[in-house]
C-alpha cells in the first residue's frame, strides 16, 4: 500500500490556551459521580522540571471496553460519556482528568486509556498508553500477558503503568497518577504505530 | 552570554539541509518533522531521548473521538465575526480538504484553528509583542468536515511576529491547525503557512521539516477562484493525514459500539 504523503506536524506552540481548552474539557464525568476517578500526573522536561504549558489529551473506552462514538466532548450534558477528554497543564505542570476506569478492549486484555502531549519545544505530538493498575482496573494476569508491555525491560514498562495514589478524594480517595516525562531518567515510552512516518 | 544571531541559526538550518541533501543515493525522502532539532532551542530539553517503541493499535486506538453538531457552532468557521466591528487585516478564506494515508476524505471531523492578529499579535496574556490587540479580533475558530472532507474558515491574514529563540528571531505568518483522523494514531497538529512568505527559510520551526517538498506541503496556494469579489482573497490548503488501521465497514462500526451506538 502506497500512502499519500503527510502534512508534516508542527509544534502547537505557547499560544493556545484560548483555543483548544474549553470549559469543562478534562471532566469527562462530573468529579461527584459515584464511580469517578481522577487520573492526574505531572508533565517534566529532560531537566526534571515541570511543563507548565503543555497540553494532554485522553482517549479511552468506556466502563464496558467497548469504544465511544458519541459527540457531546466540547459542550457536556453531565450525562453523556463520550471517551474524549483535554487539560493544559497548570503552574505547577500538572494535569488532572475526571473520568470512569475503562474495561478492557478484548478477553483477557489489560485495559488502557490512550493519551497524547503536546508542547512548545515538541514539533510533534507523542503518544502514549497509561495502563490501569493492579487494585484500580487491571489485574496482574493482564498485564503480564501485555505484548506491549512484556517487550519493554522492568524500568521503562513502569513508565506506561499507572500508581494508585491516594489524592483522588471522595470516599475511597484513590487515584490514578500517571507522570509524563519528556526526556532523560525515567522518560515515558512514547510510541509510534504502523504507518506512521519515522518520528511518530 | 551573547545571544545567537540569525546567522548562527541559519548556518545550523544550512548544514542540515545540505547533509539531507547529500544522502547517500536510494536513501528514502524524509516526509516529516524532525523529532530533535537544535535550532529550535525549546526542543532541547523536550525531545524524548529514545526513539518512540513501535507497537501495533489496539483497541481504543484505532477510532478517533466524535464530534457533531452538539460540539460545534457553523458561526465558530467565522472569525471575523467574533466582535462587534470587522477586525483589522486582509480578510481571507481558508478551505481545504482533510484526506488519511489512502486518500479517503476524513467526514464530520473537528478542525480547530488558532492565530495572530493582522500586527502579529495573540490574545494570549503570554505575548507581550508590542503590536496592537484588535478587540473585534480572538484568533480562535472550529468547524466540522462535510462529507467530502471539506473544511472552511473566513479569517484575516495574521502578521509575522517575533519571539525569543535568537536574536531578531521573527515567525512567518501562520495559521495553527489541530486535527483529528478517524484512528487516534492519526492526531496531528501543524501550521499553515502563506505562499512566498520570505521568513520561512529563516524559521527554526519550518525548517525543521529538512525535505523541500515535505515542507511545501506545509504551505497555502492563493486561489483566485476562491477569491470573491469586494469581499476577501482565497487561500486552498489540503491536510494528509497518516493511514488508517482499519478498513470503515458499517458491522465493523456495530460490532465495535455495540447496539446502542
Amino acid at each position: 500500500m502506497s500512502d499519500l504523503p503527510p502534512t508534516p506536524g508542527q509544534t502547537v506552540g505557547p499560544f493556545f490556551h484560548d483555543a483548544l481548552p474549553w470549559t469543562g474539557d478534562a471532566a469527562l464525568v462530573p468529579p461527584g459521580r459515584a464511580d469517578a476517578v481522577r487520573l492526574h500526573g505531572v508533565v517534566r522536561d529532560g531537566a526534571g522540571d515541570p511543563v507548565p504549558d503543555a497540553l494532554v489529551e485522553l482517549w479511552q473506552a468506556g466502563q464496558d471496553g467497548r469504544v465511544v462514538q458519541r459527540p457531546g466532548s466540547l459542550h457536556r450534558d453531565g450525562h453523556t460519556f463520550t471517551g474524549f477528554g483535554r487539560c493544559a497543564t497548570d503552574r505547577a505542570g500538572s494535569y488532572s482528568f475526571t473520568t470512569v476506569l475503562p474495561g478492557a478492549h478484548a478477553e483477557g486484555a489489560a485495559p488502557f486509556v490512550s493519551l497524547t502531549v503536546f508542547a512548545r519545544g515538541l514539533l510533534h505530538r507523542l503518544l502514549t498508553r497509561a495502563y490501569l493498575p493492579v487494585g484500580l482496573g487491571g489485574t496482574a494476569e493482564a498485564l503480564a500477558a501485555d505484548p506491549l508491555l512484556a517487550g519493554l525491560d522492568p524500568g521503562r514498562r513502569a513508565t506506561l503503568v499507572c500508581e494508585v495514589d491516594d489524592d483522588g478524594g471522595g470516599a475511597g480517595g484513590q487515584a490514578l497518577r500517571r507522570d509524563l516525562v519528556l526526556q532523560g531518567p525515567g522518560e515515558t515510552v512514547w510510541l509510534t504505530y504502523p504507518r506512521l512516518p519515522h518520528g511518530g | 552570554m551573547t545571544e545567537t544571531t540569525q546567522a548562527e541559526i541559519s548556518a545550523e538550518i544550512e548544514a542540515e539541509a545540505q547533509a539531507y541533501a547529500a544522502r547517500p543515493a536510494g536513501a528514502p525522502a524524509e516526509t516529516t518533522t524532525r523529532r530533535g532539532w537544535g535550532a529550535y532551542r525549546s526542543s532541547v530539553l523536550r525531545v524524548p531521548s529514545n526513539d518512540p517503541h513501535p507497537v501495533d493499535p489496539e483497541g481504543v486506538e484505532l477510532w478517533a473521538p466524535c464530534f457533531g453538531q452538539r460540539d460545534v457552532d457553523p458561526l465558530e468557521a467565522d472569525l471575523t465575526i467574533q466582535g462587534r466591528g470587522e477586525p483589522l487585516g486582509e480578510r481571507i478564506v481558508v478551505t481545504g480538504r482533510v484526506l488519511d494515508g489512502d486518500g479517503r476524505p476524513v467526514r464530520g471531523q473537528l478542525v480547530e484553528v488558532w492565530q495572530a492578529n493582522a500586527s502579529g499579535r495573540y490574545v494570549h496574556q503570554r505575548d507581550q509583542h508590542p503590536a496592537p490587540l484588535d478587540p473585534h479580533f480572538t484568533g480562535t475558530g472550529r468547524c466540522l468536515t462535510d462529507d467530502d472532507g471539506t473544511y472552511r474558515f473566513t479569517t484575516v491574514k495574521p502578521g509575522p511576529y517575533p519571539w525569543r529563540n535568537h536574536r531578531n528571531a521573527w515567525r512567518p505568518a501562520h495559521v495553527h491547525f489541530s486535527l483529528f483522523g478517524t484512528d487516534f494514531t492519526q492526531r496531528l497538529v501543524t501550521q499553515m503557512y502563506f505562499p512566498g512568505d520570505p521568513l520561512m527559510g529563516l524559521d527554526p520551526i519550518a525548517t525543521a521539516v529538512v525535505d523541500p517538498a515535505a515542507r511545501a506541503r506545509m504551505v497555502a496556494t492563493y486561489d483566485h477562484d476562491l477569491t470573491e469579489p469586494e469581499w476577501a482573497t482565497g487561500y486552498r490548503w489540503d491536510v494528509v493525514l497518516t493511514g488508517s488501521h482499519r478498513t470503515p465497514r458499517e458491522d465493523d462500526l456495530a460490532a465495535a459500539l455495540g447496539e446502542e451506538a
